[in-house]
């Protein structure tokens, strides 16, 4: 990085706001994923007109942007592939308005997302899309990455809540689109910039959905002998046409795991759980909850408990979001895969994930979002052992390529980023490529923001994007 | 030979005959504000609608792609109208997933066929859009027209999971899937929504489906003023109460569903009462759910000091329900000269619906006021005739409406005007920060300017 650079960054933002040290920067070179990109330089800008000063700074000198909230990302997204600016958000992180009367919110970019249910709680509302990073995950990140969580089965993902963007393009301008409102004339510039994974612009503010609570809520804990039993419920669920809030599934192996480290009271020597919560109008509620335990005992539940308070909900729920570090336990680093498929074919994917896991010598384990067809597998692996590394690689490439083999898709809620950049052919054509590189160039022509992320590099996937990770083997250990 | 005719035989070498259409009385069909196409063609496969997207490049001809024609009038007419690609040959039905409730569907698939064949596995699309019996499932998407369900299931954008078009370079294009949750690659699909044909031509749609609900319920409450309809509506907001529907009309409004309503059920016109402002909602679910919404609501009505209010019976239930959603469509000839607003005000406030009011009454026109779910107004602006100063009252007021909402921080549209009155006013309103960003957006999808020029926000 140039000298004269840090000089400008410096005298831009002030000393304080700008890290360069090796030693500081390590801490920003790695995210949730399994990749490693070091940045040259960090900066905490204050002010969208801070921004946008930075991003002209780094078109003068020529060097890539890369925005990044708290770094729970897991594909690679707030990595600075090409080096260059990374802009961390975090002291973005304002609540600019609260329009409770007409249920908006309008927050800056480093607002972590619990943060703005906590802001409006007290009004019987809450921003509905939860990834399980939802304590530390920042709202700007959410937007990036179109982000889920367990309860976007029946509320939608990020897309669905975010009414109004401010934007810093890599010129430095400044564009406002969507409204208030949400229901703005024209093309739906805040459908296609939600979820672009910082790749067409820099996002400064957000205005946001606040969703009413329900009257009533049921959770519903199904304990299953066997995990076809428990696919299969999930999938006469969705058939018989009940939208449950939310619907999670966790394997065996995963559930003791967890139950270890937080004693949520999942049995231990089950072989799968569903998680379902149903909420609505207390009638609804009281009929929805009888027809899931219908299904459930119909596909052999061993039992089915409702969660009598608050407290058992919450431990319950406790359980499910920190799955992630309850693994962490288990093995020096593991690998969380996102994968989507039809609804209908949960069995045999999981089937086919148990196949594919002792194949390569793993045991994969199963925490998802299920009534979504929304897969995370997790390879727990050693990345010191640079075969299996290697080899979780391979698996997961080799369950990806099932899930588009079902009908599905790459990516539910993690994004591509520079994970599964290689693998997007399996899904488009050239002239799938042509468009979205035209509506990519249009906003960003230089590539500048967010480089190497979405676009494959190479057209044989796979293999360079192997090499590429072995050398950025995670420090995670 | 003339132009028309020589347009259509070099396009008949393309596509072959059966697909080309040049006569005079059919091209009179697809005619948008008296301009009249070259030729009609009517590609049966998405490959087809390539090939003439790609004559077209070659040719620069001007493509409008439509589907029933129902709305084919929304926006400013094209400043270049040579092909009307006409969907409707491309109506398969890909996929139907009942056990994953995802479908895939051909553009020109009427919205009545492919109701009745979700209907089968208790299933539907909640796109109840105005022209319902006729409309495609294309152009109710395209055409970006408010469904009366939206309270309950939300706009397209939140069930459309993927779409097949034809971009403006001629070449096959996808974006989404056909599952219900995914964020592989940029969401192209959504910019397809309300886009008037101006990006693509779509030629499938992929949908989650929704279980059709075990049974409806309706209530009507009126109100003798404004307040006390927006008191109700406010109480009925904060309840929390699960509503598929709920739209205000003014008195003006009232008579004016009363004249439609007469010719379906009388006997309920009768309870109308056409100068209150009346509220009507509609809810469904279950056995349970709908007798409670509906008590709950004749509570909110009578704590609203409501002059009269009830649960509606299914047959009056429906009648109001299928005329409300049909409002953009016999609102637009309820008079000589008729200027019809859409309006999105970031909220809603009795203030700011008196304001239009008056500026209908300051005009000598006849105003009426219909509060759609999700704060969306349709405000209609009456002229007795066709004559210049209609025109002039109209425009003015239209003047002041773009301007009412600009100062409120939302957003007018004119949804229909008489097509003088559009030669002198822009339907998308003022200029806008944003056109820049939808320029290139346009510009990325149709490099050669062949969608349905000049007919979008901001002349796209």
């Amino acid at each position: 990085m140039a000298a004269s650079l840090l000089r400008e960054l410096n005298s831009l933002i002030g000393s304080s706001n700008v890290l360069h040290k090796i030693e500081d920067l390590v801490l920003y070179e790695y995210d949730g994923s399994v990749e490693k990109a070091r940045p040259d330089v960090v900066v905490f800008p204050h002010t969208t007109e801070e921004v946008s000063r930075i991003v002209k700074l780094a078109a003068k000198y020529n060097v890539p942007v890369v925005g990044r909230g708290s770094g729970t990302g897991l594909s690679g997204g707030a990595l600075a592939r090409g080096g260059g600016i990374m802009i961390v958000f975090a002291r973005m992180n304002r609540i600019l308005e609260l329009d409770l009367e007409n249920a908006r919110a309008v927050v800056q970019p480093g607002v972590v997302n619990l943060d703005i249910t906590r802001a409006v709680e007290h009004a019987g509302l809450y921003f509905a899309p939860d990834p399980s990073s939802q304590k530390s995950c920042t709202i700007g990140g959410n937007v990036a990455e179109n982000a889920g969580g367990p309860h976007t089965l029946a509320y939608g993902v990020t897309v669905n809540h975010v009414t109004a963007l401010e934007l810093v393009l890599p010129d430095g301008e400044i564009v406002r689109v969507g409204s208030k409102h949400g229901d703005t004339p024209g093309y739906d510039l805040c459908g296609l910039f939600v979820g672009s994974e910082g790749t067409l612009a820099l996002v400064t503010e957000i205005t946001v959905k606040l969703t009413r609570k329900a009257e009533a809520v049921k959770t519903l804990l199904a304990i299953f002998d066997t995990v076809d039993d428990a696919s299969n419920t999930v999938a006469e669920i969705t058939a018989r046409g009940i939208t449950p809030a939310a619907c999670e599934m966790v394997d065996g192996w995963t559930l003791r795991a967890i139950e270890d480290y937080i004693h949520a009271g999942f049995p231990r020597d089950s072989a799968a759980i569903l998680l379902i919560e149903v909420e609505g109008l207390r009638e609804a509620v009281a009929a929805q909850a009888t027809a899931v335990e219908d299904v459930c005992r119909t596909h052999h539940a061993r039992e089915v408990r409702i969660a009598k308070d608050d407290a058992e909900r919450d431990l319950l729920w406790k359980g499910r979001k920190n799955a992630f570090g309850a693994l962490g336990r288990l093995a020096p680093s593991n690998y969380v895969l996102d994968g989507v498929i039809p609804r209908s074919k949960l069995p045999q994917a999981l089937q086919q994930i148990s196949l594919i896991g002792k194949k390569y010598g793993f045991s994969i384990g199963n925490i998802f979002h299920a009534g979504d067809g929304n897969l995370h597998p997790i390879v727990l692996y050693d990345p010191r052992d640079p075969r299996q590394f290697e080899n979780a690689i391979a698996a997961s490439r080799e369950i990806i390529r099932y899930c588009v083999e079902l009908g599905g898709a790459l990516t539910g809620e993690h994004g591509v980023g520079m994970e599964k950049n290689e693998l997007m052919p399996l899904l488009f054509s050239d002239a799938d490529f042509d468009l979205m590189r035209r509506v990519h160039d249009a906003c960003n022509p230089d590539s500048s923001l967010n480089p190497g992320k979405i676009f494959p590099l190479s057209k044989g996937c796979g293999e360079i994007r192997a090499r590429k990770m072995a050398e950025a083997l995670p420090a995670k250990v | 030979m003339t132009a028309t005719a020589n347009l259509a035989t070099r396009l008949e070498s393309v596509l072959g005959a059966h697909r080309v259409v040049a006569s005079e009385a059919e091209l009179c069909e697809y005619a948008i504000d008296s301009l009249l196409p070259g030729a009609i063609v009517r590609p049966a496969t998405a490959q087809e609608a390539a090939e003439i997207v790609r004559f077209a490049i070659t040719e620069k001809l001007a493509i409008v792609a439509s589907g029933s024609r129902s709305k084919l009038h929304l926006g400013m007419p094209p400043a270049r109208y040579d092909l009307a690609l006409d969907t409707t040959a491309m109506h398969d039905l890909a996929h139907f997933d009942p056990a994953d409730l995802t479908l895939s569907v051909g553009a020109g698939m009427p919205l009545r066929q492919l109701s009745k064949v979700l209907a089968e596995k208790g299933q539907f699309l909640p796109l109840a859009v105005p022209c319902y019996e006729t409309s495609t499932v294309a152009g109710a998407l395209a055409s970006g027209i408010d469904s009366t369900l939206r309270k309950q299931y939300g706009t397209a954008r939140d069930f459309l999971i993927g779409a097949e078009f034809v971009d403006g370079k001629g070449a096959l294009c996808k974006s989404g899937g056909r599952v219900v949750k995914n964020v592989t690659g940029y969401d192209l699909h959504k910019l397809l929504i309300g886009s008037l044909g101006t990006l693509a031509v779509i030629t499938r749609l992929n949908f989650r489906t929704f279980t059709l609900p075990q049974t409806h319920g309706g209530h009507l409450a009126c109100f003798s003023n404004l307040e006390g309809a927006s008191a109700y509506r406010d109480a009925i907001e904060k309840s929390g109460l699960a509503l598929a529907n709920l739209e205000t009309l003014s008195p003006e409004m009232v008579a004016l569903t009363a004249t439609v309503l007469r010719e379906t059920n009388a006997e309920f016109v009768g309870r109308l009462d056409p100068t209150q402002w009346c509220v009507y909602a509609s809810f469904e679910g279950n056995e349970a759910v709908v007798p409670r919404i509906a008590r709950d609501l004749q509570k909110l009505a009578n704590e609203a000091a409501a002059a009269d209010s009830e649960i509606l019976d299914a047959a009056s239930d429906a009648h109001l329900g299928g005329v409300l959603r049909e409002a953009f469509d016999w609102l637009r000839w309820t008079s000589p000269s008729v200027a019809l607003f859409r309006i999105a005000l970031p909220q809603s406030n009795p203030g700011d619906l008196a304001d239009l009011l008056c500026v209908a009454q300051e005009s000598a026109l006849r105003g009426a006021l219909l509060v759609r779910a999700a704060a969306i107004i349709y405000f209609v602006m009456l002229a007795e005739n066709e004559d210049e100063s209609a025109l002039r009252a109209l425009e003015n007021a239209a003047a002041r409406v773009f301007s009412l909402a600009a100062a409120g921080q939302g957003y007018a549209t004119i949804l229909h005007a008489p097509s003088k009155l559009k030669s002198r006013v822009c339907v998308w309103g003022p200029k806008r920060a944003d056109l820049g960003m939808m320029q290139r957006v346009k510009h990325s999808f149709d490099p050669h300017n062949i969608f349905a020029p000049g007919r979008f926000v901001g002349g796209i």
